[in-house]
């Protein structure tokens, strides 16, 4: 791959982070496939990648956010308000198209803020989008009262319990938004300037890199993103649920970080975050299966993490020295 | 000698993955002597330097300190027996005072407590000796780098330096701040510290030194006494082989470039008036803060314009307002940082070259990657750049960095190339070949504005030698008239001797 910005020299075969995370991945599906028949099946693993494709679209964005140095806490607050927006448009009669673009918007909206905030006021994105976060939900909440809506017609509920070929459509779509992010970060110079702007703000600006036009696009990509997840959301449920997705923003940033995204930005590959993300999948449903209690899953899912960015630590160390 | 060694490494190989950084090296160093390690860049002096500081283990070797065998196993336990190091880019804790960064890792204390007043007592102690007068409770995010730099030496001091080590020390000094340290470093000798100090610059070396040890490609060369030695003898050994200083050839002027006139940036530069030629050189000569590298960046779109306009290929503008927009008009920057300011480190050398022309071989936002790599190839090849495939930027030597910001910029083909500082901690084989790929673009017709700090650059490369002096363009010297003498006459406001300097 000649024109991806490769983070690693290539001299010989190397024990990469992606290679780590294949490597928990498999051992991970080994151990809950011994322990359980109903694992490796199917119909199972079509459920794995529909619970996921929530996380892996809003990952996607969050890598591009991760990669130019920045962050974005207001994603869950954006994809309940984006299906709250929508919900409500639905349950008062707007034409489906138009409540969906209606929501696609308001994502894409909350992104523009986020990013006007960072690059011209210049306030830290971690900042930025915890207020944010705060404010989104907020909304969401004011425009329901707090209540969730109902009533919508039968289509929008396709978004996230319908089936193309056999396969989920949230599933379908997480597919299609991680091969338009790959292209995007590795074959066009978008994604060239992206990482440059992470690895080197400075030398990017002097480089003729258009800075803050490239933060604002990546952080309205973000929201563009989570206005998708929020459609998947709004037809999962049936409903709007103002109070969705609570703290799920940190579930995103873990996938991400698991994936080998430096949170310091400019380094970091979307396949480490594919991975990252099959491994949060494939831990919550096997842990679901094994009858493992929701406290648990959390200590497990947390130490899954430490373990992996752990052996990458420990095995680059021992190559510096 | 009749005094015995107080430092000595024999036998010294150290190797990388791929390369062997030292080879057999040796070096002996005498108390109260200055001893300058030579060589050009990759020759082995950081790694050597790194090995007596016990910041590097050896592979192979004995050091002996004091007449006996040590093997330290950090810089700390060496630190604690008497040898100090000073790098380049300074360990200081800028949100601490003068007084906490001396003292930090030695406090006194009790218990866990710090015993403030002997503390300020003792960092009082150390910079009377130095003759320093900085006030210890100042934080040091406010001193400038000179001052900046004589916390690190005092911070030595304190903890009873016997043979301290100093890389590049005035790379970022004015000729004054230069004469300060040289004094300090006199001070030194005489109270029997032993200095070994790395440096480039010829005009230091003969200043300073008393004896010089040189590498080359990792092998230990010669040792010698300064007296045996002389510049043209110098660069033998340090290159093996008989070098001409290249000038520039008799290239012609062409029309006018550029045209600058009643250029101003509030507060930075004032009034900047002057016309350069295709095929010239301006040089630009002033002490630091005279607002050389000012005019760069407002010329490169990065500090306002608020007066003024700059004619190029007949437009004349009144505004330039981003990098983006100077590189289309064809004005491209060689920044004086290449680390902070001119490579994204972490990303490949390919990368680096391509980022500023990216959008010259992009369709539909796709970068065609045939076409990138052969331009990639192109320069690479040209400035004859040593990278390896994907190999990151952080990981070639100072020279071969400065070699691909410079490939970059020309990448972009502007017509008016702005280098700032082009050769700075660049070694003389590098340097050279910067100078030949110069003499090139004018032959193609570039305009080149060299903003330089080494007299010998400046005066050896300009047609025309620009003068500046508090964010003033004071006199433009054309290159028969300029000496040294009158530049910095011109630059100070005052008729001056080169305290020390050859």
């Amino acid at each position: 791959m000649s024109t991806s910005l490769s983070t690693k020299s290539k001299r010989s075969f190397q024990i990469t982070h992606e290679l780590i995370l294949l490597f928990v991945l498999i051992a991970l599906v080994i151990f809950f496939a011994s322990m359980s028949d109903n694992f490796l099946t199917t119909g199972n693993f079509i459920n794995i990648i529909r619970q996921t494709a929530m996380l892996g679209i809003i990952a996607a964005g969050m890598t591009m956010v991760l990669l130019i140095g920045g962050i974005d806490l207001s994603v869950a607050s954006n994809v309940a308000l984006t299906s709250v927006v929508t919900g409500t448009l639905l349950s008062t009669g707007v034409d489906p198209v138009l409540a969906v673009l209606a929501g696609v918007a308001t994502g894409v909206a909350v992104g523009t803020v986020n990013g006007l905030i960072v690059t011209k006021i210049g306030i830290p994105a971690l900042i930025t989008t915890l207020g944010m976060m705060t404010i989104v939900r907020g909304i969401g909440f004011v425009i329901t009262d707090g209540y969730p809506v109902f009533g919508f017609p039968e289509s929008i509920r396709w978004f996230g319990t319908g089936y193309l070929f056999g396969i989920p459509v949230p599933a379908i779509i997480m597919v299609i938004v991680f091969i338009i992010v790959w292209i995007l970060l590795y074959k066009t110079y978008l994604g060239r300037y992206i990482y440059a702007l992470g690895g080197n703000q400075e030398a990017a600006r002097l480089s003729g890199v258009n800075t803050q036009r490239m933060q604002l696009l990546v952080y309205m990509t973000s929201g563009f993103l989570c206005s998708i997840a929020g459609m998947i959301l709004l037809g999962r449920l049936n409903s709007g649920q103002p109070n969705a997705l609570q703290a799920f923003e940190l579930e995103v940033v873990t996938a991400v970080v698991l994936g080998g995204v430096s949170i310091f930005g400019g380094q970091g590959k979307l396949l480490g975050v594919v991975l990252g993300v099959m491994i949060m999948g494939v831990l919550a449903n096997g842990l679901v299966i094994l009858n493992v209690g929701e406290f648990y899953q959390m200590i497990i899912t947390g130490l899954v993490l430490l373990i992996a960015v752990g052996m990458d630590r420990i095995y680059n160390r021992k190559k510096q020295s | 000698m009749d005094t015995k060694a107080i430092l000595q490494a024999e036998n010294i190989t150290k190797r990388y993955p791929g390369t062997v950084a030292l080879n057999d090296v040796m070096i002996e160093i005498m108390p109260g002597e200055v001893h300058t390690i030579v060589g050009e860049n990759g020759a082995g002096k950081s790694t050597l330097m790194k090995v007596l500081a016990a910041a590097v283990t050896p592979d192979e070797g004995t050091i002996k300190f004091e007449g006996e065998n040590v093997c330290f196993q950090s810089p700390k336990e060496a630190a604690d027996k008497g040898i100090g190091i000073i790098y380049q880019e300074f360990n200081l804790f800028p949100e601490m005072t003068v007084e906490e960064n001396i003292m930090i890792g030695n406090e006194k204390r009790k218990g866990v407590f710090v015993k403030k007043r002997e503390n300020i007592k003792r960092v009082k102690d150390v910079l009377k000796r130095l003759n320093v007068s900085i006030s210890t409770n100042t934080y040091v995010k406010h001193l400038g780098i000179a001052q900046q730099q004589l916390v690190e030496i005092a911070k030595s001091i304190s903890k009873k330096v016997k043979v301290l080590i100093m890389d590049e020390p005035t790379a970022a000094l004015t000729q004054e701040e230069i004469g300060n340290l040289f004094n300090m470093i006199n001070t030194l000798k005489a109270n029997g510290v032993a200095v070994i100090y790395i440096s480039h610059k010829f005009d230091e070396i003969f200043a300073i030194s008393d004896r010089v040890t040189v590498l080359r490609d990792g092998e230990y060369i010669a040792t010698k006494r300064i007296e045996e030695l002389n510049h043209d003898r110098l660069v033998q050994l340090m290159v093996g082989r008989q070098l001409n200083i290249v000038g520039r050839s008799g290239s012609a002027r062409g029309n006018i470039a550029l045209n600058v006139h009643n250029l101003s940036s509030e507060g930075k530069i004032k009034q900047i008036n002057f016309t350069l030629h295709k095929g010239e050189v301006l040089g630009v000569a002033g002490l630091m803060g005279s607002g050389r590298t000012e005019l760069a960046k407002t010329l490169y779109g990065l500090y306002p314009m608020d007066s003024g306009t700059v004619e190029i290929n007949g437009k004349t503008i009144k505004q330039i307002k981003s990098p983006l927009q100077a590189l289309k008009l064809g004005i491209g920057l060689i920044p004086e940082d290449r680390k902070k300011e001119g490579l994204v480190l972490e990303g490949s050398c390919e990368t680096n070259i391509s980022l500023p022309s990216l959008k010259k071989f992009v369709r539909a936002g796709f970068i065609k990657g045939r076409q990138e790599k052969e331009i990639i190839l192109h320069y690479k090849h040209q400035l004859a750049i040593k990278y390896q495939t994907h190999q990151l930027a952080k990981q070639l030597s100072g020279g071969n960095q400065q070699k691909l910001v410079i490939a970059k910029m020309l990448a972009t083909d502007v017509d008016v190339l702005i280098f700032d500082e082009p050769t700075r901690g660049v070694d003389i084989g590098a340097k050279q070949e910067i100078y030949k790929l110069m003499d090139e673009l004018l032959q193609q017709g570039k305009a080149i504005i060299m903003i330089s700090s080494e007299m010998e650059e400046v005066m050896n490369l300009s047609h025309r030698i620009a003068v500046m002096k508090e964010g003033e363009l004071m006199d433009i010297l054309p290159q028969q008239e300029a000496t040294q003498e009158k530049i910095m006459q011109i630059a100070t406001g005052v008729k001056q001797e080169l305290g020390g300097l050859s």
